[in-house]
């Protein structure tokens, strides 16, 4: 009966993260859609905990553990994820994504140990196996169980460790912890770090030797290195794709644990993760017209630099003063704003709200263009300006905005850079060539907010800086808007 | 060949399960407009959160002397809390955001 009950809770789960998913797709329902998937998590975790009997018909116990860790965990999750400022959100959930990755890798080295408890060594104890509760069925049904067995635990650890250590690394790239580095020849030692991986744990499967634990750590050891190196030299206007995949990657060695265990709901949500996050990351992959292949390589960086170095001598570009700004902005007919990293990292999504409101309030058509990947999500200007209740349907996506630029007096980029670089459209060489951008150079005035003219995160420079329509107006985001403001109040 | 055909045998519904969750995985992002991509990649963070699930079982079945399995699914048991509770209250609160100017 109990057991009845836990599958209804696991079912209710499953169904509750496939409608969850369904209904962040649309924007009325998203936050009602997140309380069905939490709701149904906690029904299933509440379920596993009161409910679960191994095979044995053993319940669990160690209850003072799992509630005093779920405590901890919940108060400390809790708190993060209520004061992180909203610039930080990109950040955050990749350390939270590392989490789980982390946890998965940690239920497989548990459950390895208990493993070698029991086998010793060598697969001839195979019946000695089969009493083992934590085993499940599918391993008992086949002759070489214990290799199917084996697999997953090594794969639920490498996916695990390569997502915990990958999420880190990126984590601390987003928060300017861990700077941009590569090595002559990190693409050939990625790879033969993963061959070396995938040969020991084909070693210890197929041949259980005497060391098996050793492997098995040296394993562990080298997959959080590969997690480390594999996000070490992608550049920052990558880290999106890269927080999605190692997302995917998390589902999957979340469903891992479901084989382990034959628990569906683990087993569901973690594919259900895994091939929507895969999807995700090859749609951004597609927005920046790159192949996963070359972001997972990681040459980004590299290719950067190279054309960074080999780029030439620019003309000379024009700057624009506060009051020039305020009367070309407010006698315009229709003004787009491009937010980009900028916006965010001057918190200037408030001031920009106000310049926006300012300039309605003279008749001036106000709008926001936003590209896929501006900032360092995508989506990241969505969240970050509707903080500031800009309103939905001024936000305006690449294609529509692209379309409306020819008739656009004024563009007023905000902190963005390789968005707007026509080089994705010009020049094959540039690392971004191909990449959709927004044809801002359309409009008949565009004026660039920068703090300097550094190149941007992709370390590439942008020709769109030194064209006769363009001029510079250099500052902070937040402080620049300031003073807009109240120059445009005077006028 | 054959020892591979008789574990699909044994292991239908479980390969049953995950082909079909990968059309459904794929479906249902295949709708989400850009706005929403953030939120939806730290919903779905949330949602592999249930690897907990994992971390109880390995947490409740450790022996009292078993140190390693009590400390590591100890951790795991935290670890793991925190990629579900962070990821939706996170997830909540950029919603929460969205949802205000929608009136």
């Amino acid at each position: 009966m109990e057991l009845n009950i836990l599958t209804l809770c696991y079912l209710i789960g499953s169904v509750t993260f496939i409608l969850g998913l369904k209904m962040l797709s649309n924007p009325a329902s998203a936050r009602k859609g997140n309380l069905i998937a939490a709701a149904g998590m906690i029904i299933a975790i509440l379920g596993t905990i009161f409910l679960y009997t191994d095979e044995e018909g053993n319940k669990l116990h160690n209850y003072g553990w799992i509630f005093g860790g779920i405590l901890v965990g919940g108060i400390i999750g809790t708190l993060a994820a209520k004061k992180v400022k909203m610039t930080a959100m990109p950040e955050m959930v990749s350390m939270f994504n590392g989490m789980g990755g982390a946890c998965a890798a940690l239920i497989s080295i548990v459950e390895f140990d208990h493993f070698t408890r029991i086998t010793d060594s060598g697969y001839n104890v195979i019946e000695d196996l089969v009493l083992e509760p934590s085993t499940h069925v599918f391993i008992k049904h086949t002759d070489n169980g214990s290799v199917g067995f084996l697999l997953i635990i090594i794969a639920g650890l490498v996916i695990g460790s390569v997502s915990f250590a990958g999420s880190m690394v990126a984590w601390g790239k987003l928060n300017g912890k861990v700077k941009d580095f590569s090595f002559k020849g990190q693409h050939i030692f990625n790879i033969v770090l993963l061959l070396v991986i995938v040969g020991l744990a084909a070693y210890l499967i197929g041949w259980m030797p005497e060391n098996a634990k050793l492997i098995f750590y040296s394993i562990f050891a080298l997959s959080i290195l590969y997690g480390v190196f594999f996000v070490f030299p992608i550049g920052g206007a990558d880290m999106p794709v890269v927080i999605s995949l190692l997302n995917s990657f998390t589902g999957v060695a979340a469903a891992c644990g479901g084989f382990l265990y034959d628990n569906k709901v683990m087993l569901t949500g973690g594919i259900l993760v895994g091939a929507a996050g895969t999807l995700l990351t090859i749609l951004m992959c597609k927005a920046m017209n790159r192949s996963l292949a070359n972001v997972l390589i990681g040459s980004f960086g590299g290719g950067a630099k190279a054309a960074a170095v080999g780029s030439k001598e620019q003309g000379a570009y024009k700057e624009i003063s506060l009051s020039d700004t305020a009367v070309v902005m407010s006698y315009a007919n229709k003004v787009y704003i491009v937010p980009g990293y900028g916006l965010a990292v001057a918190q200037a999504q408030h001031a920009c709200h106000e310049l926006e409101k300012l300039l309605t309030e003279k008749g001036v058509e106000v709008k926001y263009a936003i590209h896929p990947v501006a900032g360092r999500m995508p989506g990241h200007m969505n969240v970050l300006l509707a903080e500031a209740d800009v309103s939905y349907d001024k936000l305006m996506e690449m294609e529509h905005a692209n379309e409306e630029f020819p008739t656009t007096d004024v563009v007023l980029i905000l902190g963005a850079n390789d968005v707007v670089n026509p080089a994705a459209k010009t020049d094959p060489s540039s690392p971004i060539y191909g990449m959709p951008i927004l044809d801002v150079e359309l409009a008949k005035n565009v004026i660039v907010n920068k703090r300097s003219m550094k190149p941007g995160y992709a370390g590439i420079e942008n020709d769109l800086f030194f064209q006769p329509k363009t001029s510079m107006l250099f500052g902070d985001a937040k402080k620049v808007l300031q003073d807009l403001i109240a120059e445009i109040k005077n006028l | 060949m054959d020892s591979i055909l008789s574990w699909i045998h044994a292991n239908q519904q479980i390969i049953y399960i995950v082909i079909l969750m990968i059309f459904v995985g794929i479906e249902v992002i295949g709708r989400v407009p850009s706005v929403l991509h953030t939120p939806l990649m730290s919903g779905a963070n949330a949602i592999h959160g249930v690897v907990i699930i994992g971390a109880i079982i390995v947490m409740g079945k450790a022996e009292s002397d078993n140190y390693l399995a009590l400390i590591l699914g100890f951790l795991a048991v935290i670890v793991g809390t925190l990629n579900v509770v962070g990821g939706f209250v996170v997830t909540d609160r950029m919603l929460e955001m969205f949802k205000k100017k929608k009136k």
